[in-house]
């Protein structure tokens, strides 16, 4: 593949317009996210402001961009102010190289898979400095927590992805949804095993329940962003959404055919093909954030040490495991 | 004494509380960690003390009772059950109908299955699982609905009086409790299925905070905590009260000892409880709810103790007289506070989320200790 001289100015449309679908879908989800807990709690749940209490994250949102910042005293201050901007800045860059549908992608890169754990690895570090900075012991417990999660995690992740990777050869997320078609790389038994290891982990990477250890409300307060008011939580919950979508986008590339049906290849040309791509894409991404959605307002949260026995002792032979068995079949087979 | 952090200990003291999530209410407790795990656990009391003795020595019986309800919010009526019961003894001459004595039991029993709901939530609460405490606040909401067409108030019942009860109940209530009952009992395998059996749930609880029965007794552990070391030490049954002797119901206990075993006698309690509500509204006996002579004015002399079973566990007044219409020295001996007192030794080297679970597993309610 020749390298392509990057056209700045699509690039800069692209980024826009994706700050603009993350915002958007920061807000609807959290809007599905409050309905669908209230529905599974026998509440309403929102319905006062706007249709259905759709516009209630909007000013949820107005809300919080009213508030005062609060810098704590003893806070390192530019650090304490980087770390909800490090949190919410890699994920929407992430999201550039998702193809949401064939031509609906911002950037193709030959490394996307790279390019996207890379930038991921980065909310680790925006906890942790969130964590030390706010000069919190509730704040640093939620730090250390979050660090110790996150490496961890981070190996049967990789490992998973890294199946997928071996299976169609490529680190390409375009190629790597053609390569899968409609035979879909989870109806493997390989594909299988990796995909629930690396939804597991990816829930552990997002921090939610019943992994929420770094926020643990009931221990830790609110964790690494107790001390953090206005729109510094604001973006940390941005964050944490915008990675719902990235681990969900992840998961439905590599595992779930991207924006094919099971069994059907959609190759058409013209711009309805394409809507139609994008929206099965995104019907397959939401479908795996409602199963999240559904986990958390279900399940208590494990314990600290609980969390890492399972990454340590289940995850990470099962899916080293999962990772030779499929080498082998490769080189016996033939993928 | 709060023990001073040690400069050369490379340990992290820890305020829990007092505003804390998880301590329900304004409990402190001092944690010495050595990163997860907590070396020593210091429960500071005290931030929610609002004199309620002193109070009680300066009023007379009668106007003391609205207090006793805030005591415990959650189970309100046990504590004023206690207290009526403690004045009344004082009072040999006075003939207690023995409808109100049911109506008694009744709704202390009814509130007994909403305290037990209500620690079941936050129990859940506590070990990071949001919904449980919605479904449960569900059924308590029944309770407190037919409680409040009697008592007249949802949380801080006063529906006792020296000498009977406030207000007499109709068919329809009756039947309202017996169909609460009923649907109680059809809701209970709902929560054993969303909570019980979870494996996330059950691996947090199960042996964590494991309480000996040496350690029961030496601490004066009384409620659930007792009964789910294996002690069936019950204040209904070891020294009854009211109508409890003519009801058939039995002590639960578990040989478990841990969270786990005090969250099983909590239900199997929630279970006994609808049996003593099902047989007394069956036997509830026609009459007036009020004695016919009821002293104006109540002059004792003398001293008594009396204790109940609220739902934390036993709860005793211990009031003297000097011939005055207020006591001399009254003392209120707590379930809590006794259960509390235990955390020092048992949560020595456990981990911040078990201290959580511990402390949940307890049901305290902290007005109730602060007094």
């Amino acid at each position: 593949m020749q390298i392509q001289s990057p056209n700045i100015l699509l690039i800069v449309v692209a980024a826009v317009v994706m700050v603009l679908y993350v915002f958007t879908n920061s807000a609807v989800l959290v809007w599905v996210e409050r309905k669908v807990s209230a529905h599974i709690q026998r509440r309403p749940g929102p319905f006062e402001v706007g249709p259905f209490g759709l516009l209630q994250t909007a000013i949820d949102g107005l809300k919080l961009m009213a508030k005062q910042l609060i810098i704590p005293a003893k806070a390192d201050k530019r650090i304490f102010m980087l770390a909800p901007v490090l949190s919410f800045v890699p994920p929407i860059a992430a999201l550039l190289t998702v193809p949401f549908g064939k031509v609906v992608q911002v950037q193709n890169l030959d490394i996307g898979i790279l390019f996207i754990l890379s930038l991921a690895a980065l909310n680790v570090l925006a906890i942790l400095i969130a964590g030390w900075s706010s000069a919190n012991k509730y704040s640093l417990f939620g730090a250390v927590r979050s660090v110790a999660q996150n490496i961890a995690y981070e190996i049967p992740l990789l490992l998973s992805l890294l199946t997928a990777v071996l299976w169609m050869g490529t680190l390409n997320l375009g190629e790597l949804v053609d390569a899968q078609g409609g035979f879909w790389f989870v109806f493997t038994p390989f594909g299988f095993i990796a995909f629930v290891i690396y939804f597991v982990t990816g829930m552990a990477e997002t921090n939610r329940a019943p992994f929420d250890l770094p926020e643990a409300e009931s221990e830790l307060t609110a964790g690494f962003h107790t001390e953090y008011s206005g729109m510094g939580f604001g973006l940390f919950f941005l964050g944490e959404y915008t990675n719902m979508i990235l681990v969900s986008a992840i998961a439905t590339s590599l595992f779930l055919g991207g924006y094919n049906l099971p069994f059907i290849t959609l190759n058409g040309e013209g711009i309805l093909w394409e809507l139609i791509r994008v929206l099965i894409f995104l019907a397959k991404a939401y479908f795996l954030i409602f199963v999240m959605i559904w986990m958390r307002w279900t399940f208590p949260r494990v314990r600290f040490d609980q969390l890492l026995n399972l990454c340590w002792k289940v995850l990470i032979p099962f899916s080293l495991v999962n990772l030779a068995a499929a080498a082998i079949w490769i080189k016996a087979v033939g993928g | 004494m709060i023990q001073k952090p040690d400069p050369t200990q490379e340990t992290l003291v820890l305020n829990m509380g007092p505003q804390h999530p998880s301590t329900h209410g304004v409990l402190r407790v001092v944690l010495h960690c050595d990163g997860e795990y907590v070396l020593d656990a210091e429960p500071v009391i005290g931030y929610g003390h609002r004199m309620h003795e002193l109070i009680g020595e300066v009023r007379d019986h009668r106007g003391f009772y609205a207090n006793v309800g805030r005591m415990d919010y959650g189970g309100a009526l046990s504590f004023g059950h206690g207290h009526i019961l403690a004045v009344e003894r004082m009072l040999p001459d006075l003939e207690v109908p023995e409808r109100a004595e049911y109506l008694r039991v009744i709704t202390t029993e009814l509130n007994r299955v909403a305290s037990h709901l209500l620690w079941f939530g936050a129990f859940l609460l506590d070990l990071g699982a949001f919904t449980p405490i919605l479904y449960s606040f569900d059924d308590r909401e029944a309770i407190l609905d037919l409680l409040e067409h009697v008592t007249g108030a949802r949380l801080t019942f006063s529906y006792m009086r020296v000498g009977g009860v406030a207000a007499d109940v109709d068919k329809d209530w009756c039947d309202g409790v017996i169909a609460f009952v009923k649907r109680m009992r059809e809701r209970v395998p709902m929560y054993h299925k969303l909570v019980t059996g979870n494996i996330i749930f059950r691996k947090r609880v199960e042996d964590v905070g494991h309480i000996t029965r040496d350690m029961a007794l030496k601490y004066g552990c009384t409620g659930p905590v007792i009964r789910g070391s294996g002690i069936p030490y019950d204040v209904r049954r070891s020294e009854p009260y009211s109508i409890y002797p003519e009801l058939d119901f039995e002590i639960p206990t578990s040989e478990r000892c841990d969270c786990m075993g005090r969250y099983n006698v909590r239900w199997e309690e929630i279970e006994q409880s609808l049996r003593i509500i099902e047989q007394a509204i069956t036997k509830l006996p026609e009459g007036p709810v009020m004695a016919d002579k009821v002293p104006k004015v109540i002059k004792a002399k003398g001293e008594v103790y009396q204790a109940v079973e609220a739902a934390r566990g036993s709860l005793g007044y211990y009031i003297a007289c000097d011939g005055t219409t207020s006591p001399y020295r009254m003392k209120i001996r707590v379930p809590s506070y006794s259960n509390l007192s235990i955390l020092k030794e048992l949560t020595r080297g456990i981990l911040l989320s078990d201290l959580v679970a511990v402390m949940g597993s307890f049901d305290l309610v902290i007005p109730e200790i602060d007094r």
